[in-house]
């Protein structure tokens, strides 16, 4: 559904912030794109609608070409992908009806359909009695779900997401992701989401791409990027979502076990050193889920009875890394 | 109270009053229906804004800082030939608009542009990003959000026109500045000096207090 090739994007101050960006994007996804500060994120999302143009290369939208859009043709792209924002873009002169509003108004709508589509949208997004307020009137995770409900209000086909959970607490940035998670789910959204969070990735992404420096490092299912990374970047990234990367030392035979689905919730280490008398020492271990599927990875030690046989059944269960 | 104002010909004063208030209601009509189009247009063409323009951002910017760097009191008379051809004449309440509005104008517009300048570049974004012509933009969004900031703009505004007509009075275009000159600077009257000042005092007041109470209206914060 969206199609990028070989984009390239210099400033006119000669900063090139993409360099050859390659990406595909399917109807229906979550898909994440990760990266620290300054790697291209915010310049990559905002050339899938035409608020920044690449100086090369090729941005499809379903077979669409941006660099051919102009006037009302951009436009009218642009009311099929919705967009919100870290700082939430709402306008502090208009009550959250009219911020709601404000697409319906510019894409022409009349009174009657507004009144209709407005309260349904803001009962989506959890904010039925809020409809008189201003947004300075509002929390932050309230102010999102305005964005929300105002980028929605065109009944886009995509949501594009500039660190919208950013400025947010990690309880609220949960149930923000919560809500864009069922959004998906229910309206069969496709959501770009920009991020430089881990935990974003991990709760709501079905795919992601790595940007470094104006280049995808690595793309793939979270669960690949996320249990089985590839670049050194990546890496860093899921290290430091962590809080202390350095492996204990430890003297024995080391195994890295990844578990997925079922098997995170079968007893395996406690039945294995039953069976073949290896004791486990747990010194690094993660557990939980990327968005609906439950993970394990965890990095043991063994020590006595018979380490070989321990292995083995260790490998019927996951993927063991020396 | 005769003996403590006895200069003070309060008929004058009434005369003079209602050629300030005409001198400055016109003008700052025209000074906000110039200036505020001005201004929104300095700010669509500077760089990263819609209408970005170097050459048009450039030549207007300049336009703008040299009206503004004029002295008001070199303006009213270098103005006098093109007050004549606007006004039919250089005189009176009619005579002063024109020289007060082309040295207010460019003030305001500027005053406009920092206003719209304070609009959220996310709020901007999001506008564009819902596919609002450059016109929903600013109609819409940029006005409405700038707002308060505008209307204080056009208070101080106000309150240099004030002083502006004051100036204006010195070459006949009447008024209390020109009652002040005449008789309280000239003749030595205090009196008339202290009455003209009270009042445009008062006036000054009271657009302060109008323009403080209409921004607090419009803020919603
Ligand atoms: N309008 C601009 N002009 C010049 N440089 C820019 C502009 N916008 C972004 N950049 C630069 O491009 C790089 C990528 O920016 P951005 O896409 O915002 O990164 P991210 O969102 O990943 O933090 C940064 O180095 C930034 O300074
Ligand atoms: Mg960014």
């Amino acid at each position: 559904m969206i199609h990028l090739e070989n984009v390239h994007k210099a400033f006119a101050n000669g900063h090139a912030a993409l360099a050859g960006v390659d990406l595909e994007i399917a109807r229906g996804e979550v898909f994440g794109i990760i990266g620290r500060s300054g790697a291209g994120k915010s310049t990559l999302v905002r050339l899938l609608n035409g608020l920044e143009r690449p100086t090369a290369g090729k941005v499809e939208i379903d077979g669409i070409a941006l660099d051919g859009l102009s006037g009302e043709g951009l436009r009218a792209l642009r009311r099929r992908v919705g967009m919100i924002f870290q700082n939430f873009g709402l306008l502090g002169s208009r009550t959250i009806f009219d911020n709601v509003a404000l697409p319906l108004r510019i894409a022409g709508a009349d009174k009657a359909r507004i009144a209709a589509r407005v309260p349904e949208l803001l009962a989506r997004v959890g904010l039925a009695d809020h409809r008189a307020k201003y947004p300075a009137q509002l929390s932050g995770g309230q102010k999102q779900r305005v964005g929300i409900a105002r980028a929605l209000a065109t009944d886009p086909d995509i949501l594009l997401c500039d660190e919208a959970t950013s400025a947010l607490d990690p309880e609220t940035t949960r149930s923000i992701l919560a809500l864009l998670g069922d959004l998906n789910r229910e309206l069969g959204l496709t959501i770009v989401l920009i991020t430089h969070e881990m935990e974003v990735v991990r709760q709501v992404c079905d795919r992601v791409a790595v940007l470094h420096a104006g280049r995808v490092v690595e793309a793939g299912s979270v669960a690949d990027v996320f249990l089985r990374p590839r670049a050194a970047e990546t890496r860093a990234l899921i290290d430091e979502d962590g809080e202390d990367a350095r492996p204990l030392a430890f003297d024995g035979p080391l195994a890295r076990l990844t578990l997925q689905g079922d098997a995170v919730l079968q007893p395996v280490l406690t039945r294995i050193a039953r069976e073949t008398g290896t004791d486990f020492v747990i010194l690094d271990g993660r557990i939980g889920r990327l968005r609906d599927a439950s993970f394990g990875q965890l990095t043991l030690g063994l020590s006595g009875g018979n380490t070989e046989a321990a292995l083995a059944a260790l490998r019927q269960h996951g993927e063991v890394a020396a | 109270m005769s003996g403590w104002f006895a200069n003070v010909d309060w008929s004058e004063i009434g005369q003079a009053c209602l050629d300030t208030l005409a001198m400055l209601g016109g003008s700052l009509l025209l000074t906000l229906a110039l200036g505020l189009p001005l201004g929104v247009l300095l700010f669509l063409t500077s760089p990263g804004q819609v209408w970005q323009n170097r050459v048009v951002s450039g030549g207007l910017a300049l336009a703008v800082n040299l009206l503004r760097s004029v002295p008001f009191i070199i303006l009213l008379i270098v103005m006098i030939p093109l007050t004549v051809l606007l006004a039919g004449t250089s005189l009176g309440v009619a005579g002063a608009i024109p020289p007060l509005v082309v040295g207010a104008a460019p003030f305001f517009a500027r005053l406009v542009e920092t206003a719209l300048r304070e609009v959220d570049r996310n709020t901007i974004e999001a506008v564009q990003a819902m596919g609002a012509t450059t016109r929903d933009l600013v109609f819409r969004a940029l006005l409405p959000e700038a707002l308060p900031g505008i209307l204080a703009g056009a208070t101080v505004t106000a309150i240099a026109l004030v002083s502006f007509t004051a100036m204006a009075g010195a070459v006949g275009a009447g008024g209390l500045g020109d009652l002040a000159i005449r008789f309280g600077y000239q003749r030595f009257q205090t009196d008339v000096m202290l009455v003209t000042v009270a009042l445009l005092l008062v006036l000054v007041q009271l657009l302060q207090m109008a323009g403080d109470r209409l921004v607090r209206h419009f803020t919603r914060r």
